[in-house]
């Protein structure tokens, strides 16, 4: 369908793996492959980009978080707090103050999407939807591009975590997000037959199902096939302890905090070092009509603020920073004007998102909103930029082209630019 | 149809609640006996195109009845396909239209025992009995209620509605509303009228209960009833106006006017909280309209405002998408907004065309649209003179679904193989071409088709009430559901084919029941039973896909049987488990 996509049909990585073994035992050299490939696996590893995406559902005011305006009629109540970096963010973030200096507030977003299933749409694929090509999302681009870094790989490439994320669009149900609740609990994992046995039963219905293939019905057949390949494949892996997230010493768990989201971000920085491609985290509850600055300070606030530098510091500690890019952002924001409800309703027009790591300059704002947070002053950038510069940080080309079967290119981020200054 | 109203007098000497097939385990054995019988005649594809052949052999002046509209949608859609330069597929083998018609218009497959009444019908009409028996024969009334009840909860509160914490909304309620419109046979119109107007209390057994109060109760009282406004007319009118609540939309002609003059027609509409006697905890929600003083407070001239984005203040009364407007009053005694609003409704031709696209992608797996619920004018449309005749004729045939279901089921497109030649492997509306219907769309069951079909062909999951087994099943259902964490309750669902579906069919409990091999299962009693080990691999096949196994599919039984040591209960265990992962059982195709 896509040409760039066409994958050679017949083996699975695990089966090309075990014909590997075989043939390294017939040449009597296993050692040595074995070793080779190691060596192969720690380059290979040290390379290894990632991406962290903290999907914040609903549409945060990121007036109030991150380019507050503390003093003008639209500021609210919050006052501002100097960071580690060069930059200003709220007073209720007092633990991602100290990490400023790895992240970039991106303060001169302007989109136009503020309904909130289009504004999802565009925030995730760089696309405003179409009833006619179904794009896919950030996880699904990113996985499908990195996964050849990651050739020992058994789980799924790209996971979501306590949310839905968005689809795999024309890349096919292959790409599509693995969904787990934030404990990491993957349901239905337990398998009731001997291994013999499963793979008795797994030649039976490859055989049912090639048979049905082969008679032209779809391509939607051929992803199921696909699937299938990778659930026999996660049902056997050791790799699936990643996701045990419940494994990890209690002072660490407290560091990022008890909650959903805290240890949904403990179970992203175990999916990147298992070498996950991509991890979207989702933290709802954004979409603040009314009461909002109560529920920012006592609630919002203080847990993303808790996850959130608890992640950066981790993942900087362990040396996976560099490596790995977090990208903090909603599908909108919210209207500068407060309304009658002491709430904020959807604003797209001037806006923040937060992007870190990866190589990505932090300490640093870029861009800034006029003074009453309405318009942004100097070059907006947008949903596609923004994808374009994550893609540079994992070092993936924005010359990456994908092919309709009509022959019509399309450029990947849709032809996003890279936000200037992001990089040094 | 001329005699729809009419009951179908033929199969009304038994009178069964349940199909054949829950009766009881002896079907089993008798469908057995009922296969052996039949020998190698049960050559599936073979067998459908010979009886048919014979059939019109013998009267070659005799052709099958098909309603007028039925030949009008295929004369429509051939001439589509010379103009696109496409040619049909063929037409799929009678078995396999017969899947179709079970899982789209009851929600399941066929049992041994259905598939083979339907076969064992010689007539040139059998078609139009098997749909005859389907809707309008009583022991299929519960099952098409149901079905329907099911597809259209999920339209209009969503697959989570009624399931969240703090929802006031009660799935029950919405759902035995919806069943016994379906169960008989209500008018499409009169339906949405009901909806559009309801009150009364939302909870099955509270005082003044009308179930189709769920539909806007959770609508209308945050955000002025924003979301009623958006859910009303795209669900019903195919009106994509909420992204007017704040601009202009530069695609869309509707303008931020439009969106408040529709939503003025809510504001009367109150959600009010209903305690449990002597607490506070809240048991359900009463709809109510109530008098609205409107914003300025002159209740008889009751105005809304909104603002421009450029800060400017307007002003704004009910007034239809059509230009019709209403009067002013916010009192309920000299308007009754969302009355007013169901009147015109029932007049606008956007209801037709709306349910028309709807039930044609129903069945055909897209409609004359690209989403079907947009029927903007900047939007193109498939076939739009037969989009607007079919329109008209479902107006003129009183709003009737079984109808329509009919019209379309029978219909050419409707009857074509999914299998794809080189003549019309460009129709592939996935590729963001416009559907031309030249072959049929495989597409996967949705999860209550399968949960369904899984009881069919397993008996498995039938305990208890029917209120019981629909808890049963959404606490199923409930697994696939991601809410998106927004304040409008969006929602979406990993049931589309991904590895945590694919884990749920390997693993998860419905499927270990369907395979359970305990004294008193299907499968134990299929394996106890007489017949050799073939006939009952070939019985499974039957069962599950609706077709005779080939030759290498027989042959891995056989080597599963001998890793099993003969044992035939554990090797029909892992053949029904493939059987059912496959992509032949978990897709309509």
């Amino acid at each position: 369908m896509w040409n760039r996509f066409s994958t050679p049909n017949g083996m699975s990585r695990r089966h090309f793996m075990s014909h590997m073994a075989g043939a390294s035992a017939m040449l009597g050299s296993s050692l040595s492959l074995g070793h080779s490939l190691r060596v192969h696996a720690d380059t290979l590893k040290k390379n290894r980009k990632s991406c962290i995406l903290l999907w914040m559902g609903g549409g945060p005011s990121t007036m109030d978080i991150w380019d507050l305006k503390p003093g003008t009629d639209n500021g609210g109540p919050f006052k501002a707090i100097s960071t580690s970096g060069d930059v200003q963010i709220s007073e209720h973030m007092p633990l991602m103050a100290q990490q400023m200096h790895h992240m970039a507030i991106v303060r001169s977003m302007s989109t136009r999407e503020a309904d909130h299933n289009r504004g999802r749409y565009y925030m995730h694929t760089g696309y405003v939807p179409d009833a006619n090509v179904d794009y896919p999302s950030y996880g699904a681009v990113m996985a499908h591009e990195l996964i050849s870094q990651r050739p020992d790989l058994e789980i799924p490439p790209f996971v979501a975590v306590g949310g839905a994320s968005e689809g795999p669009g024309f890349l096919g149900m292959s790409w599509a997000p693995f969904n787990v609740t934030s404990n990491g609990r993957v349901r239905n994992l337990e398998m009731s037959v001997d291994s013999d046995r499963l793979n008795q039963r797994r030649i039976a219905l490859e055989t049912i199902e090639n048979s049905f293939i082969s008679q032209n019905r779809g391509g939607v057949l051929e992803d199921h096939r696909k699937v299938l390949g990778k659930t026999f494949d996660l049902l056997t892996s050791k790799q699936m302890e990643a996701f045990q997230v419940d494994k990890e010493p209690t002072e660490v768990k407290e560091r990022y905090g008890v909650g959903g989201f805290g240890q949904g971000c403990l179970l992203a920085r175990r999916l990147v070092e298992a070498g996950v491609a991509f991890v979207e985290v989702d933290l709802g509850g954004w979409d603040n009509h009314q009461n909002i600055f109560r529920t920012l300070e006592n609630d919002r606030l203080p847990v993303l603020d808790k996850a959130m530098a608890a992640l950066t510091s981790d993942l900087d500690e362990r040396g996976l920073l560099e490596d790995t890019c977090i990208v903090w952002m909603g599908e909108f924001s919210r209207t500068p004007r407060i309304n009658g409800d002491a709430g904020r309703d959807h604003w797209a027009r001037a806006w923040s998102v937060v992007v870190g790591g990866g190589g990505i300059k932090g300490g640093q704002a870029i861009g800034a909103t006029n003074e009453d947070g309405t318009e942004v002053d100097g070059e907006p950038y947008s949903s596609e930029d923004v994808m374009a510069s994550v893609c540079h940080s994992l070092g993936i080309s924005l010359e990456t082209t994908f092919t309709s079967r009509s022959g019509r290119p399309m450029k990947i981020a849709n032809s996003g630019k890279l936000i200037k200054g992001l990089f040094a | 149809m001329a005699e729809r109203k009419g009951k179908c007098t033929m199969m009304r000497t038994t009178k069964l609640r349940r199909p054949l097939v829950f009766q009881a385990a002896s079907v089993v054995f008798s469908a057995l006996v009922l296969l052996v019988g039949l020998g190698t005649l049960w050559g599936v594809s073979g067998f459908a195109t010979r009886a048919l052949a014979q059939d019109e052999a013998s009267k070659p002046n005799r052709k099958a009845t098909v309603p007028v509209q039925t030949e009008k949608i295929d004369k429509a859609i051939e001439a589509s396909w010379s103009d696109a330069g496409v040619r049909p597929s063929p037409v799929e083998d009678d078995l396999k239209w017969c899947r179709r018609v079970y899982l789209d218009v009851i929600g399941r497959i066929p049992s041994f025992e259905e598939m083979s009444v339907f076969m064992k019908d010689k007539s040139l009409d059998r078609k139009l009995n098997l749909l005859r028996r389907l809707l309008e024969d009583d022991q299929y009334t519960e099952e098409y209620a149901n079905h329907w009840s099911t597809v259209w909860t999920n339209v209009l509160i969503g697959r989570n509605g009624g399931m969240e914490e703090r929802s006031l909304t009660s799935r029950q309620g919405m759902q035995k509303y919806l069943r016994d419109s379906f169960a008989s046979n209500k008018p499409y119109n009169t339906m949405v009228h009901e909806l559009v107007t309801a009150t009364g209390s939302t909870k099955p057994g509270a005082e003044n209960f009308n179930g189709a109060t769920n539909f806007l109760a959770m609508k209308v009282n945050e955000e002025n009833g924003v979301q009623a406004t958006a859910a009303v007319s795209k669900i019903f009118l195919g009106l994509q106006v909420q992204c007017t609540q704040c601009h202009n939309h530069p695609f869309n002609q509707w303008k931020q006017q439009k969106f408040w003059e529709f939503n003025a027609f809510f504001r009367q509409t109150r959600a009010l909280r209903r305690f449990v006697r002597g607490t506070d905890d809240i048991d359900h929600i009463e709809l109510v309209n109530e008098d609205f003083s409107g914003e300025g407070s002159h209740p008889d001239k009751a105005e809304i405002y909104y603002t421009l984005r450029n800060g400017v203040a307007k002003v704004a009364y009910p007034v239809f998408v059509d230009g019709t407007a209403v009067g002013k009053s916010g009192y309920v005694s000299e308007v009754n907004r969302r009355s007013e609003l169901g009147n015109l409704m029932m007049e606008s031709d956007y209801l037709d065309k709306t349910i028309v696209n709807r039930m044609w992608a129903h069945f055909l797996g897209y409609g004359f649209t690209k989403p079907i619920d947009d029927l903007g004018p900047h939007n193109p449309v498939a076939n739009l003179e037969l989009f607007e005749t079919l329109a008209k004729d479902f107006r003129e045939n009183s709003y009737d679904l079984k109808q329509l279901i009919v019209w379309i089921t029978l219909s050419k497109p409707y009857q074509l193989s999914s299998k794809m030649t080189k003549d019309n492997e460009s129709d592939d509306p996935t590729m963001g071409e416009m559907p031309k219907f030249s072959h049929f769309y495989t597409r996967q069951m949705s999860a209550e088709q399968l949960y369904a079909s899984l009881a069919v062909a397993t008996q498995a999951n039938r305990k208890g009430n029917l209120e019981e087994q629909q808890r049963r099943r959404e606490e199923w259902m409930r697994q696939f559901i991601v809410a998106f964490g927004t304040d409008e309750g969006d929602e979406t669902t990993t049931f589309n084919g991904s590895i945590p579906q694919g884990l749920m069919m390997f693993n998860g409990d419905l499927i270990r029941a369907a395979i359970a091999l305990e004294p008193g299962t299907w499968l134990h009693q299929l394996s106890t039973g007489k017949g050799t080990p073939q006939d009952k691999v070939q019985f499974l096949f039957i069962a599950g896909l609706g077709r005779k196994p080939r030759p290498e599919e027989l042959s891995i039984a056989t080597q599963i049987l001998v890793a099993r040591k003969g044992e035939v209960g554990g090797m029909l265990q892992d053949m029904w488990w493939a059987i059912l992962n496959s992509n032949e059982f978990i897709f309509n195709h």
